[in-house]
């Protein structure tokens, strides 16, 4: 079932027309590569007529996020976007929407973070934010990244939910790409994506204190309503994209599976990346080995269960991580174990860093690092210790 | 202060206030460690404490003495520092039987 017409459109251009069909309010964003194109369509769209929102133009990404703060406060639906040094400077505001349950929309371009200086795509801005509270998504292609900013808003400003959303583009692999993307019926998304109301906006004629002042006496039982309130939100993304599927007909989930059929090692990836691990785990199931893909779509709340759902026949557990953290490895690889945990599952994982800063991880890239898993849990199973290991690094110039 | 009975499960959504002008609960006289105690034999009524005090935590009375709200007073001493005739001494606040 296919729904729409298909325009080639790039990623960037995917979210604005996202955008422009969630009808939205307010816009404020600051201009910065890889997420520029975004911000560009969109205030051409209010110049000419194409989408009846304020544009407020800000002197940097601190103040956008400000702006949506108080907009979304006045009950008014927003969008902004950024990308790795901006996310960075906003990041003083991240808190503030997931905090006082403002249901902001965000598209992040994801960048890597200086220094040296690169525009080029990675994950290290991404893991920056994932506490703060924010549900956060991840796309693959230009398609996802139109229907999950779509997916967003209903998330978001769902009477259960009532939590900022992000989704996650890689840049310049989507904010850059042109592809074919199905762009639905207008009213139908319009539709999908109902006007809202908020229990709680700033109005004089029932005034309320937002983001208040909050001594020792209430600030854990706040952050405990928060935490439980975000918990419950899992279900729901379920059902909305549920939803999605029944109404646009693509389906999308939690933890995403491909060719996992009877494998018993798998790939995680998380982003545009995962489209070259397909192709990497077709050929490696030409060549005999049974090997699948896990691609993280939801990222937080982290889907503990179907996580573990997906890895339950799997022996081995090769994770991708596009960022670092420092002294610790790989925090996608981490967070993948610490879910495991629990259960005391007799799993592998390996981990493994690589794409940082824009460097392309070729089909051969992921098929090495199955062959450089399998032989660190022999190392493992002799004892030796096993240190995070940087994939696709040139070694002394040869 | 009336929220300090309340359970997590009893906030508003993002512990939002709808009772306008709540501040004025916040017992900010808490934090004081000295309190100003005064001697209005030798006040001149000039009213410098009352407009030196930075929490607006002073009062005048009906026979137009000024006397320190120890709700909001935090126990500063600018009020004492100010004085130009020494009416105001902060003396050190003492734990009361039962309080914590």
């Amino acid at each position: 079932m296919r729904k729409g017409k298909i325009v080639g459109l790039e990623g960037s251009f995917a979210v604005a027309e996202a955008v422009r069909m969630a009808k939205v309010d307010v816009i404020s964003a600051f201009p910065i590569t890889p997420q520029t194109h975004i911000v560009e369509r969109l205030a051409e769209m209010v110049a000419d007529g194409e989408l009846d929102a304020e544009f407020i133009c800000v002197e940097s990404e601190h103040t956008a996020m400000s702006a949506c703060v108080g907009a979304s406060a006045a009950g008014a639906r927003v969008f902004t976007c950024t990308a790795g040094p901006g996310l960075e400077y906003m990041y003083n505001m991240m808190t503030i929407p997931s905090s006082m349950r403002l249901p902001v929309v965000m598209v992040i371009a994801n960048r890597a973070l200086s220094a040296p200086l690169s525009v080029w795509c990675d994950h290290s801005d991404m893991m920056t934010i994932r506490d703060v509270g924010w549900i956060q998504m991840i796309a693959e292609n230009n398609q996802e990244a139109f229907d999950l900013t779509v997916c967003a808003y209903r998330i978001a400003e769902d009477k259960e939910v009532l939590f900022p959303a992000i989704v996650h583009i890689d840049g310049f692999y989507l904010s850059h790409v042109i592809e074919g993307v199905v762009l639905p019926d207008e009213e139908e998304v319009a539709h999908f994506i109902p006007d809202y109301e908020h229990p709680f906006v700033l109005d004089p004629e029932k005034p309320v204190s937002m983001g208040c002042y909050g001594p020792p006496f209430i600030y854990p039982e706040a952050k405990k309503a928060q935490e439980f309130d975000f918990e419950k939100t899992k279900p729901k993304i379920k059902e909305i994209w549920k939803e999605f599927g029944e109404t646009f007909g693509r389906y999308y989930a939690p933890v995403e599976k491909y060719k996992m059929e009877g494998a018993s090692i798998a790939l995680l990836t998380m982003g545009s990346i995962g489209e070259t691990a397909m192709l990497a785990v077709d050929e490696m199931r030409e060549e005999g080995r049974d090997a699948g893909l896990l691609r993280l779509r939801l990222w937080r709340p982290f889907p503990f269960k179907e996580f573990r759902d997906a890895v339950k026949d799997l022996e081995l557990l090769v994770v991708l991580d596009r960022a670092i953290s420092f002294g610790m490895g790989g925090p996608v690889c981490s967070e993948v174990k610490s879910a495991l945990y629990d259960k005391r599952k007799e799993l592998s994982i390996v981990g493994f860093i690589g794409g940082l800063g824009g460097r392309d991880i070729p089909i051969d890239g992921f098929k090495e690092m199955v062959n450089l898993a399998l032989e660190r849990v022999k190392m493992v199973e002799r004892g030796e210790e096993m240190e995070p290991e940087m994939i696709g690094v040139r070694e002394w110039g040869r | 202060m009336s929220g300090e009975k309340r359970g997590w499960q009893d906030l508003e959504i993002g512990c939002v206030v709808t009772e306008p002008g709540s501040a004025a609960s916040y017992k900010t006289g808490d934090w004081r460690s000295e309190r100003p105690v005064r001697d209005n034999t030798k006040c001149i009524k000039c009213g410098i404490c009352y407009i030196y005090c930075p929490d607006a935590a002073i009062n005048e009375d009906e026979e137009g003495y000024f006397e320190a709200d120890l709700y909001y007073c935090k126990g500063c001493g600018v009020c004492a520092h100010e004085c130009p005739r020494g009416v105001i001494t902060m003396v050190e606040e003492e734990e009361e039987e039962g309080e914590k």
